[in-house]
């Protein structure tokens, strides 16, 4: 019976943490994994439809409804949504202009799309996590993981986006010379130590997204997992741990979101600025 | 937590939001926001002046008020000034006519008396004669004593 009930709490949670995976098996062809080790063996070639269909219907949520709140934009007395609205893009463009010292008109609303759409979907794991994979079950789909946080793809995914514009600013705005040079003669301002630098420069040029992209999985991912181990508890005793733990989750959904954001926005900066 | 092409996925989906947030969603909003401050600025702008201009059109009320009163009480205490004149000049007027009336009656008066003394005197002269007429018997030459009875009379 213990042996069974272990079993059974070991299935449950690798279940809850799989993707529903879109791929292309040695074996099967493009086909849908129906388990964790042909999600495994299809390698590179595969998508996690839950992540990018949740994550991309957050998105449009974000763009639909921030993009409503902009149409119906006067000048006279705001009321409602375009309040909320505007308090968020107030909040972004006050981030923005105390981090970011240069003058380019992508970055606050670059700002704005990471922090909300994260924001968005982090939310979605205060959702109880039996609800949807439930459901999708009941409809005769394996597997639905709906955070797409908690999926390093997404994470790192949105954090190379962020990397791409540093390095594409970085050439822009110093030049080759220029940005070799930063990564060659600093932090030691000597020909012979070029290589160490160039070792030192590139190792924290690459720590950005790395660091960006796994901190936001790493917490979204280990507070799903709480969730998950505390919903195994027997149901009395679930809400006990549950309540407090979603309401902890309100902070770090919204802390890492925010991180997130800022980060973003700082790197980008430090692209901007000349030495 | 297999990295697969989800990630490329993933950044694509975030260039097409990002793109999307810079087209149509931030201008409307950031536009929108700043013409309120603006405007709002104007306002609190434009209440300021006016609370201004309110202090000076009071100051200059004030002040014209003042200078009205001041007038006013000018104006009365010239007036008053001015009765005060009248008043005594219509009594100096009324005294010197009044003299005027007391001395024309005097001089009336007196003439008046002289009249009746040169009467009475006349009478006197000639009751005298006519008395001296009864006690000499004989008449008086008037002519011949006028200076005579002129003397007399002069005397009484």
């Amino acid at each position: 019976m213990a042996a069974g009930n272990e079993v059974s709490s070991t299935y449950y949670i690798q279940h809850h943490l799989q993707n529903l995976t879109f791929g292309k098996h040695p074996d099967n062809g493009w086909s849908l994994a129906s388990s964790a080790e042909e999600a495994r063996e299809m390698g590179f070639w595969a998508i996690h439809l839950d992540t990018m269909g949740w994550s991309i219907a957050m998105g449009v949520l974000f763009i639909w409804v921030f993009r409503k709140a902009g149409k119906m934009a006067t000048t006279g007395v705001p009321s409602g949504l375009q309040n909320a609205v505007e308090m968020v893009v107030e909040f972004i463009e006050n981030l923005v202009s105390a981090t970011f010292h240069g003058r380019n008109p992508l970055i606050a609303p670059l700002a704005l799309t990471l922090f909300v759409w994260i924001l968005l979907m982090n939310t979605l794991k205060i959702i109880p996590v039996d609800y949807f994979p439930e459901l999708f079950a009941r409809l005769g789909v394996d597997y639905m993981k709906i955070v797409p946080t908690t999926d390093p793809n997404a994470t790192l995914g949105m954090a190379l986006g962020v990397f791409c514009l540093i390095i594409y600013y970085s050439l822009k705005v110093k030049g080759v010379g220029g940005f070799a040079k930063e990564l060659s003669l600093t932090p030691f301002n000597h020909w012979a130590l070029i290589p160490f630098n160039l070792v030192l420069e590139i190792i924290g040029l690459l720590v950005k997204p790395l660091g960006l992209g796994l901190r936001l999985f790493g917490n979204m991912f280990a507070g799903e997992v709480i969730f998950i181990l505390i919903a195994l508890l027997p149901f009395w005793a679930i809400w006990l741990l549950d309540v407090p733990w979603a309401i902890f989750h309100i902070l770090v959904v919204t802390l890492q979101a925010f991180i997130f954001t800022t980060l973003s926005v700082v790197y980008l900066s430090a692209a901007h600025e000349h030495h | 937590m297999n990295i697969n092409m989800t990630l490329i996925g993933q950044t694509i989906a975030f260039a097409v939001f990002v793109w999307f947030c810079i087209k149509y969603v931030w201008p409307p909003i950031s536009n929108a926001l700043h013409e309120r401050q603006k405007k709002i600025a104007d306002g609190l702008d434009a209440a300021s002046r006016a609370s201004r201009d309110l202090e000076v059109a009071q100051e200059k009320a004030e002040q014209t008020l003042r200078e009205s009163k001041e007038q006013a009480s000018q104006i009365l205490e010239q007036a008053n000034k001015r009765s005060a004149q009248i008043v005594e000049e219509a009594r100096e007027e009324a005294r010197a006519e009044g003299e005027r009336l007391v001395a024309s009656a005097r001089s009336e008066i007196e003439q008046e008396v002289n009249r009746a003394k040169e009467d009475l005197r006349a009478q006197v002269s000639h009751l005298a004669i006519i008395g001296a007429e009864r006690v000499l018997e004989a008449s008086v030459d008037e002519q011949a004593h006028r200076k005579l009875l002129d003397e007399l009379a002069a005397e009484l």
